[in-house]
Protein backbone atom coordinates (compact mmCIF):
# COMPACT_ATOMS: atom_id res chain seq x y z
CA UNK A 1 0.00 0.00 0.00
CA UNK A 2 1.30 3.27 -1.35
CA UNK A 3 0.12 5.75 1.05
CA UNK A 4 0.96 9.53 0.63
CA UNK A 5 -0.35 12.22 3.40
CA UNK A 6 -0.89 16.03 2.71
CA UNK A 7 0.37 18.03 5.27
CA UNK A 8 0.23 21.90 5.80
CA UNK A 9 2.00 23.95 9.17
CA UNK A 10 0.18 25.97 10.77
CA UNK A 11 -0.55 28.02 14.15
CA UNK A 12 -1.36 26.22 16.89
CA UNK A 13 -4.86 26.35 18.02
CA UNK A 14 -3.69 27.87 21.32
CA UNK A 15 -2.32 31.12 19.47
CA UNK A 16 -3.45 34.43 19.52
CA UNK A 17 -3.93 35.65 16.53
CA UNK A 18 -3.14 39.50 15.19
CA UNK A 19 -3.71 41.36 12.09
CA UNK A 20 -0.25 42.32 10.58
CA UNK A 21 0.30 45.66 9.10
CA UNK A 22 -0.63 45.30 5.46
CA UNK A 23 -4.50 44.66 7.07
CA UNK A 24 -4.74 41.27 5.33
CA UNK A 25 -2.66 38.37 6.46
CA UNK A 26 -1.62 37.60 10.06
CA UNK A 27 1.58 38.57 12.30
CA UNK A 28 3.68 35.95 12.37
CA UNK A 29 6.62 36.48 14.82
CA UNK A 30 6.10 34.51 18.53
CA UNK A 31 3.38 32.30 16.70
CA UNK A 32 3.80 28.67 17.85
CA UNK A 33 3.56 26.64 14.76
CA UNK A 34 2.38 22.37 14.27
CA UNK A 35 0.99 20.27 12.07
CA UNK A 36 -2.40 20.92 11.30
CA UNK A 37 -4.48 18.68 13.83
CA UNK A 38 -6.22 16.97 10.75
CA UNK A 39 -3.08 16.46 9.18
CA UNK A 40 -1.93 14.57 12.81
CA UNK A 41 -4.57 12.17 12.02
CA UNK A 42 -3.56 11.51 8.65
CA UNK A 43 -0.81 10.56 9.70
CA UNK A 44 -1.36 8.51 12.43
CA UNK A 45 -3.85 6.47 10.35
CA UNK A 46 -1.11 6.26 7.65
CA UNK A 47 1.09 4.68 9.89
CA UNK A 48 -1.79 2.24 11.13
CA UNK A 49 -2.79 1.08 7.24
CA UNK A 50 0.77 0.41 6.89
CA UNK A 51 1.17 -1.74 9.94
CA UNK A 52 -1.76 -3.71 8.20
CA UNK A 53 -1.30 -3.69 5.22
CA UNK A 54 2.78 -2.81 4.71
CA UNK A 55 4.14 -0.49 2.30
CA UNK A 56 5.09 3.30 2.21
CA UNK A 57 3.87 6.41 4.01
CA UNK A 58 5.31 9.39 2.44
CA UNK A 59 4.28 13.19 3.76
CA UNK A 60 3.68 15.75 1.41
CA UNK A 61 3.55 19.37 1.69
CA UNK A 62 4.11 22.87 0.25
CA UNK A 63 5.63 25.18 2.13
CA UNK A 64 8.58 26.95 3.19
CA UNK A 65 11.94 26.23 5.04
CA UNK A 66 10.13 26.21 7.89
CA UNK A 67 7.41 23.07 6.50
CA UNK A 68 10.43 20.96 6.40
CA UNK A 69 10.41 20.53 10.44
CA UNK A 70 6.81 19.81 10.33
CA UNK A 71 7.25 17.35 7.45
CA UNK A 72 10.29 15.61 10.25
CA UNK A 73 7.69 15.63 12.90
CA UNK A 74 5.69 13.04 10.79
CA UNK A 75 8.60 11.45 10.23
CA UNK A 76 9.44 11.00 13.48
CA UNK A 77 5.98 9.52 14.21
CA UNK A 78 7.20 6.53 11.87
CA UNK A 79 6.50 8.52 8.21
CA UNK A 80 9.26 6.62 5.90
CA UNK A 81 9.96 9.70 3.59
CA UNK A 82 9.18 13.63 2.65
CA UNK A 83 8.66 15.53 0.07
CA UNK A 84 8.67 19.53 0.48
CA UNK A 85 7.41 21.80 -2.46
CA UNK A 86 9.60 24.86 -1.28
CA UNK A 87 9.15 27.18 -4.30
CA UNK A 88 8.26 31.72 -3.87
CA UNK A 89 5.67 31.22 -6.37
CA UNK A 90 3.08 29.17 -3.79
CA UNK A 91 2.95 31.90 -1.82
CA UNK A 92 0.12 33.35 -2.81
CA UNK A 93 -1.69 30.08 -3.82
CA UNK A 94 -5.20 30.06 -3.46
CA UNK A 95 -6.52 26.40 -2.15
CA UNK A 96 -6.97 25.06 -6.01
CA UNK A 97 -3.48 26.52 -6.75
CA UNK A 98 -2.21 24.01 -3.57
CA UNK A 99 -3.81 21.50 -5.40
CA UNK A 100 -2.42 21.62 -8.41
CA UNK A 101 0.71 21.86 -7.28
CA UNK A 102 0.06 18.61 -4.95
CA UNK A 103 -1.80 17.17 -7.95
CA UNK A 104 0.96 17.51 -9.93
CA UNK A 105 3.84 15.87 -7.74
CA UNK A 106 1.39 13.15 -7.22
CA UNK A 107 1.09 12.07 -10.74
CA UNK A 108 4.77 11.23 -10.66
CA UNK A 109 4.57 8.85 -7.58
CA UNK A 110 3.03 5.95 -7.36
CA UNK A 111 0.39 5.33 -4.50
CA UNK A 112 -3.02 3.28 -3.82
CA UNK A 113 -3.98 6.18 -0.88
CA UNK A 114 -3.78 9.74 0.11
CA UNK A 115 -5.32 11.09 3.30
CA UNK A 116 -5.37 14.46 3.76
CA UNK A 117 -6.90 16.38 7.21
CA UNK A 118 -10.49 17.41 6.11
CA UNK A 119 -9.38 21.43 6.72
CA UNK A 120 -6.41 23.20 7.60
CA UNK A 121 -7.28 24.89 10.98
CA UNK A 122 -5.93 28.31 9.52
CA UNK A 123 -7.92 29.01 6.74
CA UNK A 124 -10.46 26.93 7.45
CA UNK A 125 -11.13 25.95 3.80
CA UNK A 126 -12.29 22.26 3.20
CA UNK A 127 -11.29 22.41 -0.41
CA UNK A 128 -7.62 21.27 -0.75
CA UNK A 129 -8.33 17.26 -0.60
CA UNK A 130 -11.22 17.20 -2.43
CA UNK A 131 -9.56 19.27 -5.51
CA UNK A 132 -6.24 16.91 -4.92
CA UNK A 133 -8.59 14.11 -5.79
CA UNK A 134 -10.64 15.92 -8.75
CA UNK A 135 -7.57 16.86 -10.21
CA UNK A 136 -5.97 13.10 -10.01
CA UNK A 137 -9.42 12.04 -11.43
CA UNK A 138 -9.70 9.57 -8.29
CA UNK A 139 -12.54 9.32 -5.60
CA UNK A 140 -12.33 10.83 -2.49
CA UNK A 141 -14.55 10.68 1.26
CA UNK A 142 -14.53 13.58 3.43
CA UNK A 143 -14.45 13.73 7.33
CA UNK A 144 -14.05 9.92 7.78
CA UNK A 145 -13.94 8.33 11.31
CA UNK A 146 -13.54 4.85 10.51
CA UNK A 147 -11.44 3.20 7.35
CA UNK A 148 -11.52 -0.45 6.33
CA UNK A 149 -9.72 -2.07 3.28
CA UNK A 150 -9.89 -4.73 1.95
CA UNK A 151 -9.57 -6.37 -2.07
CA UNK A 152 -8.95 -2.88 -3.25
CA UNK A 153 -11.84 -0.97 -1.44
CA UNK A 154 -12.08 1.25 0.93
CA UNK A 155 -15.42 1.43 2.87
CA UNK A 156 -14.95 4.66 5.52
CA UNK A 157 -17.72 6.09 7.85
CA UNK A 158 -18.44 10.14 7.44
CA UNK A 159 -19.82 12.54 9.75
CA UNK A 160 -22.60 14.63 8.63
CA UNK A 161 -25.12 16.79 10.13
CA UNK A 162 -26.60 14.61 12.71
CA UNK A 163 -25.37 11.10 11.78
CA UNK A 164 -22.71 8.89 9.75
CA UNK A 165 -22.54 7.62 6.44
CA UNK A 166 -20.90 4.59 5.18
CA UNK A 167 -19.31 5.39 2.01
CA UNK A 168 -16.80 2.87 -0.47
CA UNK A 169 -14.94 3.98 -2.96
CA UNK A 170 -12.38 1.89 -5.10
CA UNK A 171 -8.43 2.40 -4.73
CA UNK A 172 -6.32 5.00 -5.51
CA UNK A 173 -8.98 7.59 -3.38
CA UNK A 174 -8.27 10.05 -1.18
CA UNK A 175 -9.63 10.50 2.09
CA UNK A 176 -9.92 13.57 4.46
CA UNK A 177 -9.82 13.35 7.94
CA UNK A 178 -12.03 13.96 10.62
CA UNK A 179 -11.90 13.93 14.59
CA UNK A 180 -12.77 11.05 15.99
CA UNK A 181 -10.76 8.62 13.26
CA UNK A 182 -7.59 7.79 15.74
CA UNK A 183 -5.66 9.62 18.77
CA UNK A 184 -2.07 10.40 17.03
CA UNK A 185 0.99 8.87 18.82
CA UNK A 186 3.37 11.39 20.00
CA UNK A 187 6.82 10.77 17.87
CA UNK A 188 9.62 8.75 20.31
CA UNK A 189 13.09 9.62 21.43
CA UNK A 190 14.38 6.91 19.03
CA UNK A 191 11.80 8.10 16.37
CA UNK A 192 12.92 11.69 16.46
CA UNK A 193 16.34 10.47 16.16
CA UNK A 194 15.76 8.46 13.03
CA UNK A 195 13.59 10.78 11.35
CA UNK A 196 17.15 13.04 11.05
CA UNK A 197 18.34 10.29 8.42
CA UNK A 198 15.01 9.76 6.82
CA UNK A 199 14.81 11.06 3.31
CA UNK A 200 13.59 14.25 2.33
CA UNK A 201 13.30 15.63 -1.06
CA UNK A 202 12.89 19.50 -1.66
CA UNK A 203 11.20 20.27 -4.72
CA UNK A 204 10.27 23.24 -6.84
CA UNK A 205 7.77 23.93 -9.29
CA UNK A 206 9.67 23.22 -12.42
CA UNK A 207 11.00 19.94 -10.90
CA UNK A 208 7.35 19.10 -10.95
CA UNK A 209 6.40 20.37 -14.51
CA UNK A 210 4.69 23.28 -13.61
CA UNK A 211 5.04 27.14 -14.15
CA UNK A 212 4.13 29.89 -12.19
CA UNK A 213 1.18 30.15 -14.71
CA UNK A 214 -0.30 27.45 -13.36
CA UNK A 215 -0.06 28.95 -9.54
CA UNK A 216 0.74 32.89 -10.25
CA UNK A 217 -3.55 33.50 -10.88
CA UNK A 218 -5.55 32.69 -7.64
CA UNK A 219 -9.33 32.87 -8.26
CA UNK A 220 -9.48 34.05 -4.35
CA UNK A 221 -7.36 36.64 -2.78
CA UNK A 222 -7.63 38.22 0.79
CA UNK A 223 -7.99 41.66 1.05
CA UNK A 224 -8.79 42.43 4.35
CA UNK A 225 -8.71 41.40 7.79
CA UNK A 226 -10.62 42.17 11.37
CA UNK A 227 -11.17 40.63 14.21
CA UNK A 228 -14.31 39.93 14.97
CA UNK A 229 -16.87 42.03 17.10
CA UNK A 230 -15.67 41.99 20.21
CA UNK A 231 -17.42 40.50 22.67
CA UNK A 232 -17.83 42.91 26.28
CA UNK A 233 -18.10 41.30 29.57
CA UNK A 234 -22.15 41.44 30.48
CA UNK A 235 -23.56 41.42 33.96
CA UNK A 236 -23.17 39.10 36.53
CA UNK A 237 -26.38 37.72 38.09
CA UNK A 238 -26.44 38.23 42.02
CA UNK A 239 -29.19 36.63 44.43
CA UNK A 240 -29.34 34.90 47.47
CA UNK A 241 -28.97 31.33 45.98
CA UNK A 242 -29.64 29.34 42.92
CA UNK A 243 -32.95 29.63 42.89
CA UNK A 244 -33.38 33.18 42.91
CA UNK A 245 -30.39 33.70 39.92
CA UNK A 246 -32.45 31.14 38.22
CA UNK A 247 -35.26 33.56 38.36
CA UNK A 248 -33.35 36.55 37.17
CA UNK A 249 -31.38 35.11 34.36
CA UNK A 250 -34.61 33.60 32.70
CA UNK A 251 -36.32 37.11 33.71
CA UNK A 252 -33.58 38.68 31.79
CA UNK A 253 -33.28 36.41 28.42
CA UNK A 254 -37.18 37.03 28.51
CA UNK A 255 -37.79 40.70 28.79
CA UNK A 256 -34.13 42.08 28.29
CA UNK A 257 -32.87 39.81 25.85
CA UNK A 258 -36.08 38.89 24.32
CA UNK A 259 -34.55 35.79 23.66
CA UNK A 260 -37.27 32.74 24.95
CA UNK B 1 -22.26 34.97 -20.51
CA UNK B 2 -23.07 33.87 -16.93
CA UNK B 3 -25.56 35.32 -15.26
CA UNK B 4 -28.45 34.44 -12.64
CA UNK B 5 -27.80 32.93 -9.39
CA UNK B 6 -28.14 29.05 -8.88
CA UNK B 7 -29.09 28.13 -5.26
CA UNK B 8 -28.66 24.47 -4.58
CA UNK B 9 -30.62 23.53 -2.08
CA UNK B 10 -29.33 20.09 0.36
CA UNK B 11 -32.30 17.47 0.75
CA UNK B 12 -31.94 14.45 2.99
CA UNK B 13 -34.72 11.91 2.88
CA UNK B 14 -37.32 14.72 1.85
CA UNK B 15 -36.61 16.94 4.30
CA UNK B 16 -34.57 20.64 2.99
CA UNK B 17 -31.56 21.30 5.37
CA UNK B 18 -32.02 24.68 7.47
CA UNK B 19 -29.56 25.30 5.36
CA UNK B 20 -30.55 24.64 2.29
CA UNK B 21 -33.26 27.79 2.89
CA UNK B 22 -31.01 29.71 4.46
CA UNK B 23 -29.09 29.52 1.01
CA UNK B 24 -32.36 30.38 -1.02
CA UNK B 25 -32.93 33.25 0.92
CA UNK B 26 -29.54 34.57 0.37
CA UNK B 27 -29.62 33.42 -3.36
CA UNK B 28 -32.82 35.62 -3.60
CA UNK B 29 -31.46 38.68 -2.14
CA UNK B 30 -27.83 38.61 -4.04
CA UNK B 31 -30.90 37.83 -7.29
CA UNK B 32 -32.54 41.07 -6.43
CA UNK B 33 -29.22 43.07 -5.93
CA UNK B 34 -28.09 42.31 -9.59
CA UNK B 35 -31.62 42.61 -11.31
CA UNK B 36 -31.52 38.80 -12.24
CA UNK B 37 -33.19 35.85 -11.44
CA UNK B 38 -32.93 32.66 -8.66
CA UNK B 39 -32.74 29.06 -10.27
CA UNK B 40 -32.94 26.43 -7.07
CA UNK B 41 -31.33 23.34 -7.90
CA UNK B 42 -32.51 20.14 -5.91
CA UNK B 43 -30.81 16.71 -6.40
CA UNK B 44 -32.33 13.80 -4.84
CA UNK B 45 -35.07 10.94 -5.75
CA UNK B 46 -38.61 11.43 -5.63
CA UNK B 47 -37.87 15.35 -4.79
CA UNK B 48 -40.38 16.69 -7.37
CA UNK B 49 -43.54 17.61 -4.48
CA UNK B 50 -41.07 18.85 -2.17
CA UNK B 51 -38.94 21.33 -4.33
CA UNK B 52 -41.86 23.37 -4.74
CA UNK B 53 -41.86 24.42 -1.76
CA UNK B 54 -38.78 26.42 -2.62
CA UNK B 55 -40.76 29.05 -4.80
CA UNK B 56 -41.95 30.93 -0.98
CA UNK B 57 -38.31 31.47 -0.62
CA UNK B 58 -37.83 33.47 -4.36
CA UNK B 59 -36.73 30.32 -6.40
CA UNK B 60 -37.75 31.75 -9.91
CA UNK B 61 -37.22 28.58 -11.31
CA UNK B 62 -36.91 25.06 -9.70
CA UNK B 63 -34.63 22.80 -11.29
CA UNK B 64 -34.96 19.07 -10.07
CA UNK B 65 -32.66 16.36 -11.00
CA UNK B 66 -34.72 13.30 -9.93
CA UNK B 67 -32.82 9.93 -10.00
CA UNK B 68 -32.52 6.56 -8.19
CA UNK B 69 -29.52 7.24 -8.20
CA UNK B 70 -29.17 10.64 -6.47
CA UNK B 71 -31.38 8.95 -3.79
CA UNK B 72 -28.55 9.45 -1.49
CA UNK B 73 -25.53 11.90 -1.74
CA UNK B 74 -22.26 9.97 -3.54
CA UNK B 75 -19.93 13.16 -4.16
CA UNK B 76 -18.43 11.86 -7.44
CA UNK B 77 -22.88 11.55 -9.17
CA UNK B 78 -23.76 14.80 -7.20
CA UNK B 79 -20.34 16.48 -8.96
CA UNK B 80 -21.40 15.34 -12.13
CA UNK B 81 -24.90 16.15 -11.81
CA UNK B 82 -24.30 19.63 -10.45
CA UNK B 83 -21.49 20.35 -13.14
CA UNK B 84 -23.92 19.78 -16.62
CA UNK B 85 -27.07 21.52 -14.92
CA UNK B 86 -23.71 24.40 -14.93
CA UNK B 87 -22.79 24.15 -18.20
CA UNK B 88 -26.57 24.51 -19.46
CA UNK B 89 -27.52 27.16 -16.89
CA UNK B 90 -24.18 29.21 -17.00
CA UNK B 91 -24.75 31.05 -13.71
CA UNK B 92 -23.09 34.05 -12.33
CA UNK B 93 -23.12 33.09 -8.51
CA UNK B 94 -23.50 29.43 -6.91
CA UNK B 95 -24.77 29.55 -3.68
CA UNK B 96 -25.35 26.74 -1.45
CA UNK B 97 -25.43 25.84 2.69
CA UNK B 98 -21.35 24.84 4.01
CA UNK B 99 -23.06 21.77 5.74
CA UNK B 100 -20.50 18.60 5.72
CA UNK B 101 -22.30 17.56 2.41
CA UNK B 102 -21.61 21.43 1.15
CA UNK B 103 -18.59 21.46 1.62
CA UNK B 104 -17.62 18.72 0.02
CA UNK B 105 -20.07 19.40 -3.14
CA UNK B 106 -18.46 22.82 -3.29
CA UNK B 107 -15.02 21.51 -3.26
CA UNK B 108 -15.27 19.17 -5.82
CA UNK B 109 -17.43 21.06 -7.94
CA UNK B 110 -14.69 24.36 -7.76
CA UNK B 111 -11.70 21.76 -8.71
CA UNK B 112 -14.12 21.01 -11.78
CA UNK B 113 -14.81 23.91 -12.86
CA UNK B 114 -11.76 25.87 -12.20
CA UNK B 115 -14.19 28.42 -10.02
CA UNK B 116 -13.62 30.47 -6.76
CA UNK B 117 -14.94 28.81 -3.74
CA UNK B 118 -15.91 30.69 -0.57
CA UNK B 119 -16.89 28.40 2.42
CA UNK B 120 -18.33 29.31 5.59
CA UNK B 121 -19.49 32.86 4.20
CA UNK B 122 -21.45 35.54 7.14
CA UNK B 123 -21.61 38.14 4.63
CA UNK B 124 -21.77 38.67 0.78
CA UNK B 125 -21.66 41.40 -1.16
CA UNK B 126 -22.14 41.28 -5.07
CA UNK B 127 -22.56 43.61 -7.59
CA UNK B 128 -22.08 43.36 -11.54
CA UNK B 129 -18.27 42.96 -11.42
CA UNK B 130 -17.24 42.23 -7.92
CA UNK B 131 -17.64 40.15 -5.13
CA UNK B 132 -16.56 40.37 -1.99
CA UNK B 133 -17.57 37.76 0.79
CA UNK B 134 -16.57 38.07 4.94
CA UNK B 135 -15.34 34.52 6.26
CA UNK B 136 -14.20 33.17 9.41
CA UNK B 137 -10.43 32.22 9.56
CA UNK B 138 -8.38 30.67 12.73
CA UNK B 139 -11.44 29.05 14.31
CA UNK B 140 -13.52 32.06 13.87
CA UNK B 141 -10.54 34.11 15.29
CA UNK B 142 -10.30 36.45 12.38
CA UNK B 143 -12.85 37.78 9.89
CA UNK B 144 -11.26 37.72 6.67
CA UNK B 145 -12.97 39.74 3.72
CA UNK B 146 -12.43 38.06 0.24
CA UNK B 147 -12.50 38.73 -3.47
CA UNK B 148 -13.82 36.30 -6.07
CA UNK B 149 -12.53 36.29 -9.53
CA UNK B 150 -14.00 34.99 -12.58
CA UNK B 151 -17.46 32.39 -13.19
CA UNK B 152 -19.37 31.33 -11.88
CA UNK B 153 -18.60 32.03 -8.04
CA UNK B 154 -19.01 29.48 -5.42
CA UNK B 155 -20.17 30.85 -1.89
CA UNK B 156 -21.15 28.29 0.54
CA UNK B 157 -22.81 30.35 3.54
CA UNK B 158 -22.23 29.17 6.92
CA UNK B 159 -25.48 27.71 8.79
CA UNK B 160 -27.33 29.73 10.58
CA UNK B 161 -25.69 32.72 10.00
CA UNK B 162 -28.05 34.27 7.89
CA UNK B 163 -31.82 34.34 7.97
CA UNK B 164 -34.62 32.41 6.12
CA UNK B 165 -37.01 35.28 4.56
CA UNK B 166 -40.05 34.59 2.75
CA UNK B 167 -40.30 36.25 -0.97
CA UNK B 168 -42.73 34.26 -2.91
CA UNK B 169 -41.84 33.84 -6.77
CA UNK B 170 -43.19 31.78 -9.78
CA UNK B 171 -40.90 28.97 -9.19
CA UNK B 172 -41.24 27.10 -12.69
CA UNK B 173 -40.33 23.29 -12.40
CA UNK B 174 -38.09 21.84 -14.78
CA UNK B 175 -36.91 18.38 -14.89
CA UNK B 176 -33.26 18.04 -15.81
CA UNK B 177 -31.96 14.88 -17.17
CA UNK B 178 -28.31 14.07 -15.69
CA UNK B 179 -26.32 11.71 -17.83
CA UNK B 180 -24.75 10.12 -14.91
CA UNK B 181 -23.85 6.24 -13.86
CA UNK B 182 -22.84 4.57 -10.82
CA UNK B 183 -18.86 5.22 -10.94
CA UNK B 184 -15.68 4.37 -8.03
CA UNK B 185 -18.16 5.14 -5.17
CA UNK B 186 -20.98 3.39 -3.35
CA UNK B 187 -23.32 4.60 -0.88
CA UNK B 188 -23.76 1.90 1.71
CA UNK B 189 -26.08 2.84 4.60
CA UNK B 190 -26.79 5.93 6.86
CA UNK B 191 -27.23 6.10 10.94
CA UNK B 192 -29.12 9.20 11.67
CA UNK B 193 -29.25 10.16 15.13
CA UNK B 194 -33.13 10.63 15.10
CA UNK B 195 -34.43 13.41 17.41
CA UNK B 196 -31.41 15.10 18.35
CA UNK B 197 -31.41 18.45 17.14
CA UNK B 198 -27.28 19.22 15.17
CA UNK B 199 -25.64 21.41 16.68
CA UNK B 200 -24.51 23.40 14.06
CA UNK B 201 -28.09 24.29 13.05
CA UNK B 202 -29.19 24.64 16.83
CA UNK B 203 -31.15 27.72 17.73
CA UNK B 204 -30.23 26.99 21.70
CA UNK B 205 -27.31 25.14 22.53
CA UNK B 206 -26.38 24.09 26.01
CA UNK B 207 -22.58 23.12 26.54
CA UNK B 208 -21.03 21.20 29.78
CA UNK B 209 -17.26 21.56 30.08
CA UNK B 210 -14.57 19.83 32.75
CA UNK B 211 -16.83 21.56 35.78
CA UNK B 212 -19.37 18.78 34.45
CA UNK B 213 -16.77 15.86 36.77
CA UNK B 214 -18.18 13.26 34.73
CA UNK B 215 -20.51 11.86 31.99
CA UNK B 216 -23.63 12.36 33.71
CA UNK B 217 -24.73 15.17 31.50
CA UNK B 218 -29.04 14.61 32.49
CA UNK B 219 -29.03 18.39 33.93
CA UNK B 220 -27.44 19.53 30.53
CA UNK B 221 -29.92 17.39 28.37
CA UNK B 222 -32.57 18.74 30.36
CA UNK B 223 -32.21 22.07 30.17
CA UNK B 224 -31.70 21.79 26.18
CA UNK B 225 -34.50 20.12 26.13
CA UNK B 226 -36.70 22.50 27.82
CA UNK B 227 -35.84 24.73 25.75
CA UNK B 228 -35.38 22.49 22.15
CA UNK B 229 -31.91 22.75 22.11
CA UNK B 230 -28.60 20.53 21.62
CA UNK B 231 -26.22 19.91 23.84
CA UNK B 232 -22.54 20.60 23.49
CA UNK B 233 -19.39 20.22 25.43
CA UNK B 234 -16.14 21.22 25.72
CA UNK B 235 -12.52 20.20 24.02
CA UNK B 236 -11.74 18.74 27.47
CA UNK B 237 -14.87 16.88 28.04
CA UNK B 238 -14.57 15.28 24.55
CA UNK B 239 -11.61 14.44 25.65
CA UNK B 240 -12.34 12.76 28.54
CA UNK B 241 -14.81 10.39 26.54
CA UNK B 242 -18.06 11.98 28.58
CA UNK B 243 -19.21 13.21 25.32
CA UNK B 244 -19.30 12.07 21.95
CA UNK B 245 -16.64 14.27 19.11
CA UNK B 246 -19.16 15.10 17.45
CA UNK B 247 -20.78 17.66 20.13
CA UNK B 248 -17.40 19.00 20.67
CA UNK B 249 -17.19 23.08 19.91
CA UNK B 250 -14.28 24.91 19.26
CA UNK B 251 -11.78 25.51 17.05
CA UNK B 252 -11.05 21.48 16.41
CA UNK B 253 -14.57 20.97 16.69
CA UNK B 254 -17.98 22.50 15.19
CA UNK B 255 -18.13 26.42 15.16
CA UNK B 256 -21.62 27.25 16.26
CA UNK B 257 -24.04 30.56 16.33
CA UNK B 258 -27.04 30.06 18.08
CA UNK B 259 -29.41 32.68 19.42
CA UNK B 260 -28.49 31.63 22.84
CA UNK B 261 -25.24 29.84 24.13
CA UNK B 262 -25.31 28.03 27.79
CA UNK B 263 -21.71 27.49 28.84
CA UNK B 264 -21.93 25.36 31.67
CA UNK B 265 -18.63 23.76 33.88
CA UNK B 266 -16.46 25.53 30.79
CA UNK B 267 -13.39 27.97 31.60
CA UNK B 268 -13.56 29.09 27.97
CA UNK B 269 -10.46 28.18 26.43
CA UNK B 270 -9.19 30.61 23.32
CA UNK B 271 -10.37 27.82 21.15
CA UNK B 272 -13.50 27.33 22.24
CA UNK B 273 -14.30 31.34 22.42
CA UNK B 274 -13.67 31.35 19.00
CA UNK B 275 -15.80 28.67 18.27
CA UNK B 276 -18.85 29.80 19.83
CA UNK B 277 -18.21 33.87 20.14
CA UNK B 278 -20.59 34.41 17.41
CA UNK B 279 -23.42 33.13 19.28
CA UNK B 280 -26.07 35.79 19.93
CA UNK B 281 -26.51 35.83 23.26
CA UNK B 282 -23.92 33.75 25.46
CA UNK B 283 -24.64 32.81 29.39
CA UNK B 284 -21.89 31.35 31.53
CA UNK B 285 -22.53 29.33 34.69
CA UNK B 286 -19.15 29.07 36.63
CA UNK B 287 -18.26 28.39 40.06
CA UNK B 288 -14.92 30.22 39.29
CA UNK B 289 -15.61 34.39 38.98
CA UNK B 290 -12.25 34.72 37.44
CA UNK B 291 -13.43 32.33 34.61
CA UNK B 292 -12.23 33.83 31.25
CA UNK B 293 -15.67 32.61 30.03
CA UNK B 294 -17.29 35.59 31.89
CA UNK B 295 -15.59 38.11 29.50
CA UNK B 296 -17.57 36.72 26.61
CA UNK B 297 -20.88 36.33 28.34
CA UNK B 298 -23.90 38.46 28.38
CA UNK B 299 -24.87 37.05 31.65
CA UNK B 300 -22.92 35.19 33.85
CA UNK B 301 -24.31 32.83 36.81
CA UNK B 302 -20.94 32.47 39.45
CA UNK B 303 -21.86 29.25 41.68
CA UNK B 304 -22.38 25.68 41.66
CA UNK B 305 -23.56 24.34 38.32
CA UNK B 306 -25.14 21.49 39.61
CA UNK B 307 -27.96 23.69 41.87
CA UNK B 308 -28.14 26.41 38.99
CA UNK B 309 -29.14 24.53 36.00
CA UNK B 310 -31.56 22.71 37.38
CA UNK B 311 -33.14 25.58 39.06
CA UNK B 312 -32.76 27.50 35.39
CA UNK B 313 -35.08 24.33 34.47
CA UNK B 314 -37.40 24.70 36.95
CA UNK B 315 -37.82 28.53 36.22
CA UNK B 316 -38.50 27.98 32.54
CA UNK B 317 -40.93 25.18 32.91
CA UNK B 318 -42.77 27.61 35.84
CA UNK B 319 -42.70 30.50 33.11
CA UNK B 320 -44.22 28.84 30.66
CA UNK B 321 -47.02 27.00 32.78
Amino acid sequence: MEIIVLLKRVPATESMIGVADDGKSIKTDDLKWVVNPYDEFAVEEALRIKQTHGGTVTVLSVGSDKTAESIRTALAMGADKGILINDPATVNCDSLGTARVLAATIKALPYDLIISGMRAVDDDNYQVGPAVAEYLGIPHISMVIKEEISDGIIRCHRTVEGGTFVVEASLPALLTTQRGLNEPRYASLPGIMKAKKKPLEIKTLADIGLSTDDTGNPKTSIVGMKFPPERAGGKIIEGENAGAKAASLVKALVEEARIL
Amino acid sequence: MAEGVLAIAEQMDGVFKKAAIEAVSEGKRIAKNLGTTLTALVMGSNIEEMAKDLAKYGADRIVIADDPLLKNFLVDIYTDTATQIVESEHPAVIITGATSIGKDLCARLSARLDAALATDCVAIQIQKDQCRITRPMYGGKILADVVLEGFPKIIGIRPNAMGISESPAEGIMERFTPKIREGAMKFVEKTMDTGKVELTEADVIVSGGRGMGGPDYKIIEELASVLGGAVGASRSAVDEGWRPHSDQVGQTGKTVSPNLYIACGISGAIQHLAGMSSSKVIVAINKDPDAPIFSKADYGIVGDLFEVIPAITAEIKKNRG
